[in-house]
């Protein structure tokens, strides 16, 4: 069980969680501008990745709080997190 | 009741304290502190099993975790324990215990003709029954569980209780062995918060049965000593009886601590076990050593013991093993056996030492007490089936892979203590993420690096000798400590023991060559447990099984409850032997938790019957249960299903209040309806994004219907919001999906829209909703509430009023499920019993009849709605439905986009239409699949599913709901419902809206 970092409340153990998967993916601005590829790659494709990984987490029984933590997702270890909106980041 | 095989003297038993057990249905005697094994063996018995597949006599192998045979049900009736190894049951008085595996009897040897029975199983047996004709199978299977000799469950409700502790700390060591305990004692005289747990008895693992001495003290003063200390310490928690069963990610440890079992039953209080989850800041393994077997021809004779285990037998438990033993080994360790066999007066008859030039301390020491050394050399074969009687000892050749010609010599014996090297158990470090290696000098696999903040020490790192023990597990201790800001104490290492650290002096011999004249590997017995020799897994090798972990599966090798503890080590060796390749390449089969058994109960904890999951009521259950409802769960929901009269079926009671809310007037909690208050100037835009239709244009007084879609397009909720001001709706969602729509607009706001301003809140529990429906509803309203005006005209369908209902302030919104005339009042949830009263008092000159959610379904499948996660699957979009007229052209929303994708877009999709059944008298099945001919045989493609299906009373007929391929371009045309037993039932396609098309009933 991972111990999550929460920006908002500290660490907390991950049943406290739910995941959202991957973080960082952009919904296409104009949907209507988009081939019809371009859109199912923005709602289907995931990368899959072996090692450092942006993840969306929401703190449910918490502070029902969104925010990333990166993972390494060969050995779980976590990197940080950052909250929603901060400097640089792509939810 | 003598105990005849017990010592006179030493030992860590309680002799004035005996204690009366009974084994396999006879009465023995043991003491204070044995465990059933000991008892057993003080008592003569070695012979305690039949192995599952040959039916071969078997007796106890080993002392701890890795015992194979002395597999026992202990107790009777509801606290039975299945599968329990007597090397780990404390004996109590009163205890019962039976072997499991000794179908069909101990005594009885007619199985184990086993030339005949084992031609029947060979490796691979399962997976070469399954190839046969299904129908053997069946027969199989009922002779192999008979055979199996498998535990029995409790059949009857576990009387005890269980729990489940927290707990954080800076070290937690696993185990209590001299390494595990040095470094708790490190940590701890660092300052740091030290949970140490073992999973024997008593702390001191081999402490308990050491021959050296520690600071010039016995081994057991010196354990004394320290656990004192450890106990004078506060922030340090020593748990006996504990296994640490469970390593897992970010330093998550599971630990089941068994309270009461080892107590009579008379005796025993409270919780009968805990299970600790631990998060950990640094851990320390001390988990010691397991010794491995060596694979010889009837390496399974009862009297055929680990010399480890004869070593704890005989100095912890104070019980002779025998009379007259041979040690084999390939290492010097077994001469410790040698030399506490003779202190206990027993002889020895030789020692059969597979090393040309055997050499090591407690060698040496063991030669000045006279031995017969035959160097070189290996037990080839084992005279004796239900005892040892003798070995049969052979010279190795110089590879060890033959023999040097073929002259044996006979030994007379009774017992024989093997030792083919030590396996670091390396159990917790694998579960923690580590890769162990191998190590070619010790002939082991020990942990590699570290994956997590974790430390192994002693054995279980490959250090065997004590010395090396007691200053690596210091280390580690101070270490860890230090690593959590604990700065070590200046106090010094103990003093290493009276050995020094000597050289290990292994020859690996994995498999002992076959005596003359015998099969390759037949009765070289590796799992003793399932009866796999090293045939089998020569067999797997010839067959093209080449992955460890396909052998695994192929012959069974560890799928017992030792899961390969003694055995798999030199399983995978002869397999990387077989295959011409080394041991590091063939590698492990993974080490997966739990290291031992864990009970059910334990997982459990009090996670059981009413607290297993919550149970949601409405405030107004009380009422529902005082008049007669039947309930119904929906998702954690109890709803009111249906109110039987007395003496009325389930049909005839929904009919009854379905006639009531079509002719007069009915009512139906709707509190357990999802609610979500949302607020802020950017609410609409919201609503607008997350909704297929327009919410810029509701007026503040109106309600809307709304439609949720994914963003793959697919239907995921939907339900009615009101609009309570300019920037403040109030949302309804499906009750089960309640839940899920706040998680989801919680997403879209924090992640994708940070900048819109609204606030959502949960409101589920705050209201109570209450819905009133039927042609009669307005007058009953109009008696419970006078400061709203009902006219049709003022208060028109799809709008709200806030006033006062029964002197409570309500808010009444004219919505409807079910297609009548109908308003909802919703008040806070405390005042909820009291406004159903006055609700019903004021309805009861129109006859008004609660209606539960059968009726609901009824009511509204007449007219077609659709229930998402009912009729809808998450494949369905709004189109699909029917329900373009919700869907906005010119806005976009969640999931539009994906209207336009090839597959969303296909004409072919499955869509809801209605079905009318043939038989006027048959519901037809929900579920129930669609095929378009009468005649079929499996596998054929369906076209579509039953989805909602009941007995209309308006109607006076069955109606279905179903989705079906085209099914609105084939409206009139029959299709075939299969009805689960072979035959079909024909229905035809109709419009999906059964009652009143025009909606005008609504609008009354
Ligand atoms: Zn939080």
């Amino acid at each position: 069980m991972l111990l999550i970092p929460c920006p908002w409340c500290g660490p907390r153990a991950e049943s406290e969680f739910a995941c959202g998967g991957e973080a960082g993916i952009v919904r296409p601005g104009a949907p209507d501008a988009v081939s019809d590829a371009e859109w199912a790659d923005y709602l289907f494709m995931r990368t899959n990745h072996r090692g450092l990984h942006r993840e969306q987490w929401w703190h449910a029984h918490g502070c029902r709080r969104w925010f990333i933590v990166r993972r390494d997702t060969v050995t779980c270890r976590i990197d940080g997190v950052e909250k929603m909106g901060s400097a640089g980041a792509a939810p | 009741m003598t105990q005849p095989a017990r010592l006179r003297h030493g030992g860590r038993i309680n002799r004035d304290r005996p204690v009366a057990f009974t084994f396999n249905g006879r009465q023995y005697l043991g003491c204070e502190g044995d465990t059933l094994a000991s008892a057993l063996l003080a008592n003569g018995v070695h012979m305690v099993a039949r192995s599952w597949k040959y039916h071969r006599p078997r007796g106890i192998v080993g002392a701890g975790a890795e015992e194979p045979n002395a597999i026992v049900q202990l107790g009777e009736g509801s606290r039975t324990v299945p599968n329990a190894r007597a090397t780990q049951v404390e004996i109590h008085e009163g205890l019962i215990a039976r072997s499991v595996n000794c179908w069909p009897g101990l005594e009885f040897d007619l199985l184990s003709l086993n030339g005949l029975f084992s031609r029947l199983l060979p490796a691979g047996f399962y997976y070469k029954t399954f190839m046969w004709p299904k129908s053997f199978w069946r027969h199989y299977e009922h002779f192999i569980r008979k055979a199996a000799g498998l535990g029995e469950a409790p059949t009857e409700r576990d009387p005890d209780y269980y729990e489940k502790f927290n707990a954080h700390c800076d070290v937690l060591v696993a185990g209590a062995g001299p390494a595990g305990l040095t470094a708790a004692l490190a940590a701890a005289r660092s300052g740091a918060r030290v949970i140490i747990a073992d999973e024997q008895s008593e702390p001191g693992g081999s402490l308990l049965h050491a021959r050296e001495s520690i600071d010039g003290l016995p081994a057991v003063s010196w354990l004394r000593r320290t656990l004192a200390e450890l106990a004078a310490i506060p922030d340090v928690r020593v748990l006996a009886r504990s296994t640490v069963f469970g390593y897992h990610d970010h330093n998550f440890l599971a630990i089941a601590e068994r309270l009461t079992d080892h107590l009579a039953e008379d005796r025993r209080r409270g919780p009968r076990e805990r299970i600790w989850r631990v998060r950990a800041k640094q851990v320390i393994l001390a988990t010691g050593a397991c010794e491995r077997p060596l694979v010889f021809t009837n390496n399974d004779r009862p009297g055929v013991m680990l010399a480890s285990a004869i070593s704890i037998y005989t100095r912890r438990y104070a019980v002779r093993t025998g009379n007259n033993a041979v040690i084999f080994t390939n290492n010097d360790s077994a001469y410790a056996t040698v030399l506490d066999l003779l202190d206990a007066g027993v002889r020895v008859a030789a020692v059969v030492d597979a090393r040309e030039q055997p050499r090591g301390p407690h060698l040496e020491a063991a030669r000045q007490r006279g031995i017969n050394l035959m160097a070189g050399s290996a037990i080839v074969d084992v005279r004796g089936r239900r005892r040892v009687q003798a070995a049969v000892v052979a010279s190795l050749g110089a590879d060890a892979n033959g023999l040097r010609g073929n002259d044996t010599t006979v030994v007379d014996c009774d017992l024989i203590g093997v030792s083919g090297g030590h396996s670091p158990v390396v159990h917790l470090y694998a579960q923690s993420g580590g890769r162990p290696l191998f190590d070619e000098g010790l002939a082991a696999f020990v942990p590699g690096p570290a994956v997590q903040t974790q430390r192994s020490v002693g054995g279980c790192r490959g250090s065997f000798a004590l010395a090396d023990c007691l200053r690596e597990g210091y280390e580690a201790g101070t270490a860890a400590a230090r690593e959590t800001g604990h700065d070590a104490a200046a106090t010094l290492p103990p003093g290493p023991g009276t050995l020094e650290r000597h050289d290990y002096t292994l020859r690996p011999l994995w498999r002992v060559p076959d005596p003359p004249g015998h099969a390759r590997g037949a009765r070289q017995f590796l799992d003793l447990q399932n009866d796999v020799s090293a045939s089998d897994v020569l067999l797997a090798a010839r067959e093209g099984y080449h992955s460890v972990e396909h052998v695994k599966r192929y012959t069974a090798l560890g799928f017992g409850t030792d899961q390969g503890k003694l055995g798999n080590i030199n399983g995978l060796a002869i397999l990387a032997q077989a295959l011409g390749q080394d041991i590091a390449a063939t590698g492990t089969t993974t080490f997966r938790p739990n290291y031992t058994p864990v009970t059910f109960g334990a997982i459990a904890g009090r996670d059981l019957g009413d607290l297993f999951e919550p149970i949601r009521l409405t405030a107004l259950h009380a009422w529902h249960v005082e008049h007669g409802a039947e309930f119904e769960n929906v998702g954690q929901w109890k709803r009111p299903w249906y109110y039987p009269k007395p003496g009325e079926s389930m049909h005839e009671a929904v009919r009854r209040e379905c006639h009531a809310a079509r002719n007069a007037v009915a009512m139906m909690d709707a509190s357990t309806l999802g609610k979500i208050d949302i607020q802020g100037p950017d609410a609409a835009e919201f609503l607008n994004r997350v909704y297929t239709n327009n919410w810029h244009t509701l007026k503040v007084g109106q309600c809307r219907y709304g439609l949720m879609l994914r963003e793959d397009g697919m239907v995921m909720d939907d339900g009615v919001t009101s609009r309570l001001g300019e920037n403040h709706f109030y949302m309804t969602t499906t009750t089960g999906g309640a839940a899920r729509v706040y998680a989801w607009l919680e997403r879209w706001l924090q992640t994708e829209w940070p900048e819109l301003k609204v606030y959502l809140t949960s409101v589920t529990d705050h209201w109570a909703t209450i819905a009133v429906v039927g042609p009669r509803s307005r007058e009953v309203m109009k008696g419970v509430c006078g400061d709203i005006d009902f006219g049709a005209a003022s208060f028109p369908f799809m709008s709200f009023r806030d006033g006062t209902v029964a002197e409570v302030a309500a808010r009444v919104a004219r919505i409807s499920f079910s297609g009548e005339l109908a308003y909802e009042v919703s008040v806070p949830a405390d005042y909820a019993r009291h406004v159903w009263k006055a609700l019903m008092a004021a309805g009861a000159p129109h006859g008004i009849t609660p209606y539960g959610t059968e009726a609901m379904h009824v009511l509204r499948a007449e007219k077609g709605y659709i229930i998402v996660g009912q009729d809808t699957d998450g494949s369905l979009t709004p189109q699909d439905l029917g329900m373009e007229w919700i869907v906005s052209k010119t806005k976009d929303f969640i999931g539009r986009r994906s209207f336009a994708r090839a597959d969303t877009a296909r004409p072919d999709r499955k869509q809801l239409v209605g079905l009318q059944s043939a038989d006027p008298a048959l519901v037809l099945p929900e579920g129930g699949q669609i095929v378009d001919r009468p005649q079929w045989t499996a596998p054929v493609q369906t076209t579509g599913h039953v989805t909602s299906s009941y007995f209309s009373d308006a109607l006076g007929r069955p109606i279905a709901l179903a989705v079906l391929q085209s099914g609105r371009s084939r409206i009139g045309q029959t299709i075939y419902v299969t009805l689960g037993d072979g035959r079909v039932a024909p229905a035809t396609i109709t419009h999906p809206v059964f009652l009143d098309r025009e909606g005008k009933r609504q609008h009354g």
